[in-house]
């Protein structure tokens, strides 16, 4: 018995050696622990030994149990652990270095800059507005004290409508819709009217890299009690230092516009150069970027506000061409012309 | 225009001053300079008036001659020239040997084997004109060995103002205005312009001149005589040549001379032609022979100058070829007038001629100016040719003068509208400066502003803020942010729900934002086969494919799909952008904002493309108003649309637009392998809709329990109705899991997810909602999959 009990130990321990899976393992424990296993039949024989020899016997069949048993985990173990460096292995290295798959959506180039300068703009107080594309002559002329017959008419080549309306040749055109809408608040609550209307514009002309017939502009107007040419040129500075991210210096120059008295021309700083002068501006140090000025006293009579009592400034930024300083777009046609190469490539907010 | 800063010190001292920052101030306070200054005559030196002494011809060439020149000092320098014009005795603008003409430095140089000491200068050659047709010809008596520029004014700063940026000043089409804004920047007093005293004339006989129509508003002439001199002094030919015009002969150049000068058109008659002086219109159109040798149509609208009742010239604009002074001319008439200036404006658009003249006259002219100009051209006149002769005395009608224009106004509006502090005392300088009178009186200003500013420029008391604001200099300004009261700004719903469309399709669905025109792009429709719908149309479109509007974006996105189909075999684009759908009652567009999407894939079914493109829809419905949308089967309107699976799109029983698939004629002529679908919705009727609220609902800590049923049936509205119908809360999730079709129909099978807040919900306690929605469904013939 002891003689046997001592084989299957050793027997044991050469069969586990030899084990590789976890399969053959739970094989050999059946064959050896389970309940028709080789070392629990030779308990089932206890009973025919002496009283003596039992517990000894006993001690050595649960030591060699014991043996078994912690030799089964121990190779299990060892099974799971190479099992583990298996899987490890078996993970092949990915190229990292190849390309990724890019291909998302895209904004129009001049989404991206309409939300910036909105972001700017309502930063600071101003509502958002959005206009009509077709409108009347009163609107986009009369209302901006450009009577008829008055040479800002021939100075933008307008598209008429068979019904005496046109496509708006600049966002002023939204001017007088402004005014009377905030009117009342201004007159009788004190909310100073502070708005910006970005929007599609159409002048009739022929187009080439720098012309277009459709492209966007942005119309900003501020009127309060006391608006004045030195708040024009504080806003104008604070808010294209904000839209170019850098401080930038800006210039006035007088210039006309019939719905702005003074009008002024203004310049910044050459983004570029930042003013010593370069091939883009021209070696001037100064880009010309906007027209603006205090609102013309007949152009706030015709919003329904007294011009003696209020006053305010208007500008217009070229959205248009803010796009394509921004983005280096140097063919004003790509913006409209539906491609998807070119357009594709816009997309993100910055 | 180009402007000459000699011209412009001959009316403002400028001894001291730098002359460049001066133009610079210009630039910023009156009219923009573009940005090349010409530095004139700074590239020329060592250039002399010289005599040539003798001239033999050259004994190895035809065309050049030995000269020798008389260069002063005392000597005599051999010259080999090649001009046509050498003659003994001529004097010339010499070159010596180490003068410098632009790039060039005179050596000594062998021509044709003779060493040629220097060169015989061509006007063009230092500068002064074009003409390079032999040497300059100097008829002035200068001391030979006299630097060309001691003795010509070649020496010169030449700025070139836009003229489009002085379209609002007519005072500043002339180096006069110029000079007055020179003088008000460099705070110097404006000298006079020298005149001729007219009066000297008085008791001569009038011209017999008389306006007979509204749009002359002034008519002012004179008669000389005896004028012998051809050929202005050359000064004068180098100012007009420095400002872009050409020496023609006196009587030309004085009228032109005083135009730039003046800014005052003035026009020269062949007296025997013009004896009796008509201004007027005529009722018939016919042809007319302007002085350039051109036929033009003269309709009843065009102001034309007449002798008794033949035209002579057009108003303002040309003179005609009949009337114009000849070599015989004896007497001539000058004619120096102010028309109105829309007239004059229209006839050039009608005529499509614009002149020096017309430009002018379109600004509205000080009237004011026409007897001055007379007098400056008299004054030049005699001074150049002694003995030229006034014949007639000044004739002069005024129809109308031009409306004066006082302003009030006070300091605080001053202050108001600067928003800085400019004193009493700078303001009064500043209007004289510019030729206001002002009166001042405690802090109430009285201005008058002068004829020249009177016209159309400055009206109003804003236009005074612009006149103190410009001259003290904007670069000047302290700037400082306005004090206005801060209130909460509202978002604008149209708006915010555009910009959450965009992120959306381009986020989550990876589509591309395009933009387009707004009218039909007739060519490219014809090519797809889309039908050109009728709609209003521009009635000046330069382009007859762009002459429709559309009213609809779909088309242009399949325009645009047909263009970039090979960019990728599967993409979708967007736009919100305007259509017009014809006029409304009121004679007004009906505009509308839409946003239009257009799905093209080579690899997806019809089907799966179809349901991308209504699972967009449905998720913007969600996502922004936290609602269902609902669709309804409808026929097509266009040709583009194809007549199966066309929807209108409902959200909360507002009518959004509609999606469907692109006809196959269509499709095909875009890609023949492709699938096409797009769908449009009205951007305010969706903004419209009211956005459903969030309302929590605490999810049960018990477990739910799934109920699929499957129904026989083509399409899932009914069940769908039928289980909003059943109103049982314990409903959480209505989803369609699985769709079968075979010989016995389709089948639609719907997982109905269950769930109580306070206890498990066992099988029995749901299966009475769902036999209720079963019934339901028997009742209008649905039954249920066997």
């Amino acid at each position: 018995m002891r003689e046997k009990l001592e084989a299957i130990r050793q027997n044991a321990e050469a069969e586990l050696s030899k084990i590789t899976s976890a399969e053959q393992i739970e094989n050999f424990r059946v064959a050896v622990l389970g309940k028709k296993g080789e070392l629990t039949s030779i308990l089932k024989t206890m009973g025919k030994l002496s009283a003596e020899e039992r517990p000894v016997i006993g001690q050595l069949a649960n030591d060699v149990r014991t043996f078994i048993e912690d030799k089964i985990t121990e190779k299990t173990n060892e099974i799971k652990e190479k099992e583990t460096q298996r899987e490890i292995d078996s993970m092949p290295i990915f190229d990292i270095s190849a390309p990724s798959d890019l291909s998302r959506g895209s904004y129009h180039p001049i989404t991206l800059v309409q939300r910036e300068c909105e972001r700017i703009f309502k930063s600071m107080g101003f509502t958002v507005e959005d206009y009509s594309e077709v409108v009347t002559d009163y609107e986009c002329f009369e209302s901006l004290n450009i009577p008829k017959h008055h040479p800002a008419r021939d100075m933008q080549d307008t598209y008429y409508l068979e019904n005496g309306q046109l496509l708006k040749s600049q966002t002023s055109a939204a001017q007088n819709a402004i005014y009377k809408k905030y009117k009342d608040a201004l007159i009788n609550d004190g909310v100073p009217i502070k708005a910006i209307f970005p929007g599609r514009c159409f002048r009739n002309e022929a187009t080439d890299a720098c012309h277009e017939n459709t492209f966007f502009q942005m119309e900003g107007v501020m009127v309060d009690k006391n608006i004045s040419i030195s708040n024009l040129i504080y806003f104008m500075k604070t808010m294209l230092s904000e839209v170019f991210r850098k401080d930038i210096k800006v210039r006035l120059r007088p210039g006309f516009f019939p719905f702005v008295e003074p009008g002024f021309e203004l310049d910044i700083s050459c983004l570029i150069c930042g003013g010593e002068g370069c091939p883009s501006c021209k070696h001037s140090g100064w880009l010309e970027l906007c027209p603006c000025g205090m609102i013309h006293p007949e152009v706030l009579k015709a919003g329904g506000i007294d011009p003696e009592e209020y006053t305010g400034f208007a500008f217009g930024l070229g959205l248009t061409r803010l796009a394509m300083m921004k983005y280096g777009v140097k063919d004003i046609r790509d913006l409209n012309s539906g491609s998807l190469k070119s357009l594709s490539q816009f997309t993100d907010d910055e | 225009m180009f402007l000459s800063m000699n011209w412009i010190a001959d009316f403002v001292d400028l001894t001291g001053l730098d002359r460049l920052d001066l133009i610079h101030r210009f630039s910023l306070s009156t009219a923009e300079v573009e940005n090349e200054i010409l530095m004139k005559g700074s590239d020329l030196s060592g250039v002399v008036v010289a005599e040539i002494k003798s001239v033999e011809p050259h004994p190895e060439s035809r065309k050049l001659h030995l000269l020798k020149v008389d260069a002063g000092g005392g000597t005599l320098t051999d010259v080999v020239c090649g001009a046509p014009n050498v003659r003994v005795g001529m004097k010339t603008a010499f070159a010596k040997v180490g003068a410098r003409l632009g790039e060039i430095t005179i050596a000594p140089r062998p021509l044709a084997g003779y060493v040629s000491n220097g060169m015989c200068c061509s006007e063009r050659e230092i500068g002064i004109s074009d003409d390079h047709s032999g040497i300059m010809d100097i008829t002035d008596d200068i001391p030979n060995g006299t630097d060309i520029k001691d003795v010509y004014a070649i020496d010169d700063i030449v700025f070139e103002v836009d003229n489009k940026s002085l379209t609002n000043r007519p005072d500043l089409w002339g180096h006069y205005g110029i000079a007055r804004e020179f003088a008000a920047l460099a705070g110097r007093p404006l000298k006079p312009i020298p005149a001729a005293d007219l009066s000297a004339y008085d008791s001569l006989p009038k011209v017999d001149m008389k306006i007979e129509d509204p749009l002359c508003q002034r008519y002012s002439c004179l008669q000389v005589e005896n004028i012998s001199v051809s050929v202005s002094p050359v000064n004068m030919r180098i100012r007009l040549f420095y400002c872009g015009m050409r020496a023609i002969n006196l009587l030309a150049d004085l009228t032109n001379y005083l135009m730039l000068e003046m800014g005052q058109p003035m026009h020269a008659f062949d007296s025997r032609k013009v004896e009796k002086i008509r201004i007027k219109r005529f009722q018939k159109p016919f042809v007319f022979q302007t002085l350039d040798g051109v036929n033009r149509n003269i309709d009843e609208n065009t102001l034309m100058i007449c002798n008794g009742d033949s035209p002579v010239a057009i108003a303002g604009i040309m003179g005609g070829l009949d009337s114009e002074i000849v070599g015989d001319t004896t007497t001539l008439t000058l004619e120096s007038a102010t028309f109105d200036a829309v007239s004059i404006r229209k006839s050039t658009v009608r005529l499509a001629h614009r002149t020096d003249a017309s430009m002018r006259y379109e600004k509205c002219l000080d009237p004011e100016m026409t007897v001055p100009a007379i007098a400056r051209f008299v004054q030049l006149l005699t001074s150049i040719d002694k003995g030229a002769k006034v014949v007639s005395s000044l004739t002069d009608e005024y129809a109308f003068r031009y409306n004066k224009v006082t302003l009030d106004f006070d300091k605080p509006f001053v202050d108001r509208y600067t928003g800085i502090e400019i004193g009493n005392e700078t303001i009064v300088k500043t209007l004289e400066s510019l030729g206001f009178e002002v009166s001042l009186n405690g802090d109430s200003f009285k201005v008058t502003v002068p004829s020249w500013r009177a016209t159309k420029d400055v009206t109003i008391k804003a236009d005074i803020i612009e006149e103190i604001t410009r001259i003290y200099g904007y670069d000047n300004f302290d700037v400082h942010t306005s004090l206005a009261p801060l209130y909460p700004v509202r978002p604008y719903e149209e708006k915010t729900v555009e910009d959450k469309i965009k992120d959306i399709l381009v986020k989550r669905y990876s589509l591309h934002e395009l933009h387009s025109y707004i009218w039909v792009y007739y060519d490219e429709y014809k090519s797809l086969g889309i039908e050109i719908p009728e709609n209003i149309k521009l009635v000046n479109a330069t382009n007859p494919n762009i002459e429709t509007i559309r009213r609809s974006i779909v088309p242009t996105q399949l325009v645009q799909v047909r263009s970039n189909v090979g960019f990728a075999p599967d993409f979708g684009v967007f736009e919100i952008g305007r259509t017009v759908n014809g006029v409304k009652d009121d004679g007004l567009c009906d505009e509308h904002k839409k946003l239009c999407v257009t799905l093209y894939s080579k690899t997806k079914s019809i089907e799966t493309l179809y349901f991308n493109l209504s699972e967009i829809l449905c998720v913007i419905a969600s996502d922004i108003k936290h609602r269902d949308l609902s669709f309804k089967s409808v026929e097509p309107v266009y040709n583009y649309e194809h007549p199966r699976n066309l929807n209108e799109i409902y959200c909360n029983g507002e009518l959004l637009g509609k999606m469907g698939i692109v006809f196959p004629s269509v499709t095909k002529k875009i890609d023949k392998k492709a699938n096409i679908v797009f769908a449009e919705i009205d951007i305010p009727a969706f903004a419209s809709v009211e956005r459903a609220p969030i309302v929590y609902d605490e999810p049960s800590k018990f477990p739910g329990i799934d109920i699929d049923i499957s129904f026989v049936s083509d399409i899932f509205a009914p069940i769908g109705e039928a289980i909003k119908a059943a109103k049982c809360s314990l409903i959480k999730n209505v989803q369609v899991i699985d769709t079968y079709s075979d010989e016995t129909g389709k089948s639609i099978t719907t997982r109905l997810t269950f769930s109580h807040p306070e206890k498990t919900l066992t099988r029995d306690e749901v299966m009475d909602v769902v036999n209720g929605i079963i019934e339901n469904l028997r009742k209008s013939g649905i039954e249920l999959k066997q």
